[in-house]
């Protein structure tokens, strides 16, 4: 396990880290948020994609920049310092993912550069109830001639309010809660029969429900094999919780920093509010978790580069510790600078808003903790 | 004779695996019950000769002080080496041959701040495990505030007269020698503070055993009326000594840490989710019947693991040439609450099974258990309470300030 970055990927981790300070700041989430956008900019995007973010985890053959996942982490990680809403996760990640591990040749040529180049965003749409639940899909996916005529909906589709195309996974074969019989699917946005209700939501990044209704696909949408689309989904959704914490840490370490300054400059009974032991002890206490969380993450995402046999237990580790941590700081965050932390006008609730979304995105702290259990026989 | 490393790594492991499996008795390799825990010094009994042999054949060799230099009978080895070494003794299970406070502080210490002549004379015996130390730190009235200590050292022109009272001295009644803190300059805090050892079968020196609420008595009160010191026997500077109790703390973090405050000591000892499912019991499925206790143990374990990726870590960064200096601190507050949350879990699991103090009726484990739980209240105090290590993390990693 290396915990030390390259040069190429010191590289990108600033180039990132500046992009997102100098371009998508809190600031700009506010913006989009006031001006109605729904968390959707589709400039940013091109930018993004000229820094040749969306293409880290592709291959130079389908014109991406091939670097690792610890690479993407950086990435990740800097986004979520400014809590900039992007595409990056559902698409350089989770639906990039999907297309290398489980598409066929001719799919990885359609999407990948495309993907690559900034010109499609994909979202995955997996959930059906209010809690991350993968074997729980129950949305049918019937044979008819020459593909599937596919029925039922998705909850909460991250990016789902924008994407160009959809990874929906459904059930070509037993019932929900079965591990088997599931297939991925990509289904265009304009789809007949697909219907896609935008939702506002508390982070103002927005997101969608989904209903389908008798939409059909033909034979070439399938991604990976029919019925076994568990050993394509397992590996993409724990690259997806790897980045997302890459993503939560990056939050966690703002709001830090935010807090951390606050402490030396605000003064109460003639003192800094940071010369109170109390408070010292609490900074303390989040620095030591961010610092373990820290060590999670690096580890999830250089396991994902080394291929490592305990991929999926870093994956459930990195997922839940960030979801405490980033709880604990925003949470803080929000405390420490007394009544301005309340207002609007302040940033510390946007990084405790954004934190209740990305701890229930892919798997809270309890389902992983959950799964951390079984994955170790108990 | 210790033997040249081979630099190359594989070649190291192999001769290593080849070494110990000649060397390492049978009845080393299995876990160790507390009473056959070896300190060494003039008293040491070894309850079990082979561990005797072992101690000695470790010795020999340098390895119980493997990164030590050679010339002071360390092993020599470098990080790397040393890691292979211990790779490989936790690949057969092979027992720790040496506890020791002179090798996880006092050595350390004296290889950056002793003279020559002091190395020579002290550091091979600790290697040994000849000689066995204990630490003259805390006073009845400076514990957190170390630096307000008033043992009173003396310069009587050919050997210093030393009087006062340490407390909290863990093992003083077993061991060979002290490493002491001592007040030479009464007019100022810090720069008053002198770094001396001696013999603790020196006249004028006492010891009297405390009983904790485990039952157990490691550590006593000591007094010192009139103990005469050579004048050799002081390292560094006369008032130079705070520099040196410093760094020592550090390596006295770290290496309580890195021993997980002793959890390691006997190899094989289940898993908490072994020990849990053992006495709680499992469903169908393989699952702790118990759920909350199975949430609440798989935060540990997840505590537990983030734990040693980040010892991990910051060991990578050190060798990378990042600074890690802040980490002492960092570590030594997580150690202290993971293991002080496993015996809870520990005790949890048990049940009334872990309400017993002594005698029939209850397992032999799961008493060790319970004085283990309460021994491990012991680990956010010794060595720096928390408060402390906070506070340390607090002004020297994030330069928090006190009030003006
Ligand atoms: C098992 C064990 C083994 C030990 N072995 C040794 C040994 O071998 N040699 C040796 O010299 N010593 C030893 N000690 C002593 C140990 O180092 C001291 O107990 C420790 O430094 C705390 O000092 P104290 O007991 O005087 O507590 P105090 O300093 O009186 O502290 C009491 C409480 O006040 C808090 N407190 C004090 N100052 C502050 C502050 N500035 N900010 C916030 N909180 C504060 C403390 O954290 C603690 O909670 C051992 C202790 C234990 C428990």
């Amino acid at each position: 396990m290396t915990f030390i970055l390259s040069e190429d990927q010191e590289m990108l981790r600033d180039t990132a880290v500046s992009f997102t300070r100098d371009e998508l700041p809190v600031k700009h989430l506010r913006e989009l948020r006031d001006a109605g956008k729904n968390g959707v900019d589709p400039e940013a995007r091109q930018k993004l994609a000229e820094l040749g973010f969306f293409g880290v985890l592709i291959p130079e053959e389908y014109d991406g920049v091939e670097m690792s996942m610890v690479a993407f982490g950086q990435v990740m990680e800097a986004q979520g310092r400014t809590l900039a809403s992007t595409p990056l996760l559902q698409t350089a990640c989770i639906g990039a993912s999907a297309i290398l591990l489980g598409g066929t040749e001719a799919q990885k040529k359609e999407w990948l550069p495309k993907i690559a180049a900034g010109e499609v965003t994909t979202a995955l749409a997996l959930d059906e109830t209010s809690h991350h639940n993968p074997a729980g899909v129950a949305t049918e996916a019937e044979r008819d001639g020459q593909g599937y005529t596919l029925n039922g909906a998705k909850k909460y589709v991250q990016d789902g309010h924008h994407a160009d195309v959809f990874i929906v996974v459904a059930r070509t074969f037993g019932e929900a809660g079965d591990t088997h019989g599931l297939t991925l699917f990509l289904v265009p946005r304009d789809a007949k029969g697909l219907t896609v209700q935008s939702l506002n939501t508390v982070d103002s990044h927005g997101a969608a429900h989904l209903t389908l209704d008798g939409v059909h696909v033909d034979d070439s949408h399938v991604l990976g094999a029919a019925d076994k689309g568990m050993d394509v989904l397992e590996p993409v959704l724990d690259r997806g919780r790897i980045a997302l914490a890459a993503e939560m840490l990056g939050s966690s370490l703002a709001a830090f920093e935010m807090t951390h300054e606050y402490m030396q400059t605000r003064k109460q009974f003639g003192q800094l509010i940071g010369s109170f032991q109390a408070l010292q002890h609490r900074a303390a206490r989040m620095f030591t978790d961010l610092e373990l969380t820290t060590s999670c993450i690096a580890a999830a995402l250089a396991a994902v580069d080394s291929q490592r046999n305990d991929l999926a237990e870093l994956a459930s580790l990195a997922k839940a510790r960030a979801s405490e941590t980033v709880h604990l700081v925003s949470n803080e965050t929000v405390q420490l600078h007394g009544g301005i932390g309340m207002t609007d006008d302040h940033d510390s609730g946007f990084y405790m808003k954004r934190a209740r979304v990305q701890e229930a995105m892919l798997g809270s702290a309890s389902f992983h903790r959950d799964r951390y259990a079984r994955l170790n026989g108990y | 004779m210790p033997f040249d490393a081979p630099s190359d790594p594989d070649a190291f492991r192999e001769e290593v695996r080849a070494w110990l499996e000649k060397n390492c008795p049978d009845s080393m390799r299995t876990p160790m019950p507390e009473d056959e825990v070896v300190w060494g010094g003039r008293r040491e009994k070894f309850k079990n000769p082979d561990s005797k042999v072992w101690l000695e054949r470790m010795a020999e060799q340098g390895w119980t002080a493997p990164t030590w230099p050679k010339a002071y009978g360390g092993g020599g080895l470098t990080r790397e080496q040393a890691k292979i070494l211990e790779q490989e003794m936790a690949r057969i299970h092979a027992r720790t041959p040496l506890f020791s406070f002179g090798l996880w502080m006092f050595g350390p210490a004296l290889i950056e701040f002793g003279n020559e002549e002091q190395k020579k004379r002290f550091l091979p015996d600790i290697v040994h495990g000849k000689t066995r130390w204990c630490q003259g730190y805390s006073e009845p009235g400076a514990g957190s505030d170390l630096a307000g200590l008033q043992t009173k050292c003396e310069d009587k022109g050919d050997h210093y007269l030393i009087n006062g009272q340490k407390v909290w001295t863990s093992y003083a009644n077993e061991a060979d020698w002290i490493f002491c803190l001592v007040r030479t300059d009464n007019t100022v805090k810090h720069e008053g503070i002198s770094f001396i050892l001696f013999d603790m079968e020196s006249d004028g020196v006492e010891t009297r055993p405390i009983k904790l609420i485990s039952g157990s008595s490691p550590f006593c009160e000591t007094f010192f009326s009139d103990v005469k010191v050579p004048k050799d026997q002081l390292v560094g500077e006369v008032n130079g000594g705070w520099k040196i109790a410093k760094r020592l703390l550090q390596f006295e973090r770290s290496s309580i840490s890195a021993s997980g405050f002793g959890s390691a000591r006997g190899t094989g000892i289940l898993e908490l989710d072994e020990y849990a499912k053992m006495h709680v019991g499992t469903d169908g499925d393989g699952k702790l019947l118990d759920g909350d206790l199975r949430g609440r143990i798989a935060d540990h374990q997840m505590y537990a693991k983030a734990f040693s990726l980040t010892v991990q870590r910051s060991q990578e960064q050190a060798k990378a040439g990042q600074e890690v200096g802040h980490t002492a601190s960092i570590i030594k507050y997580a150690a202290a609450k993971m293991n002080q949350d496993k015996f809870e879990l520990m005790v949890e699991a048990l049940g009334t099974e872990a309400l017993g103090w002594e005698g029939e009726g209850f397992d032999k484990g799961a008493k060790m258990t319970t004085r283990g739980w309460l021994r491990s209240k012991g680990n956010s105090i010794e060595g720096g309470t928390s408060e402390i290590n906070l506070n340390v993390v607090s002004k020297r990693v994030l330069g928090l300030r006190d009030h003006q």
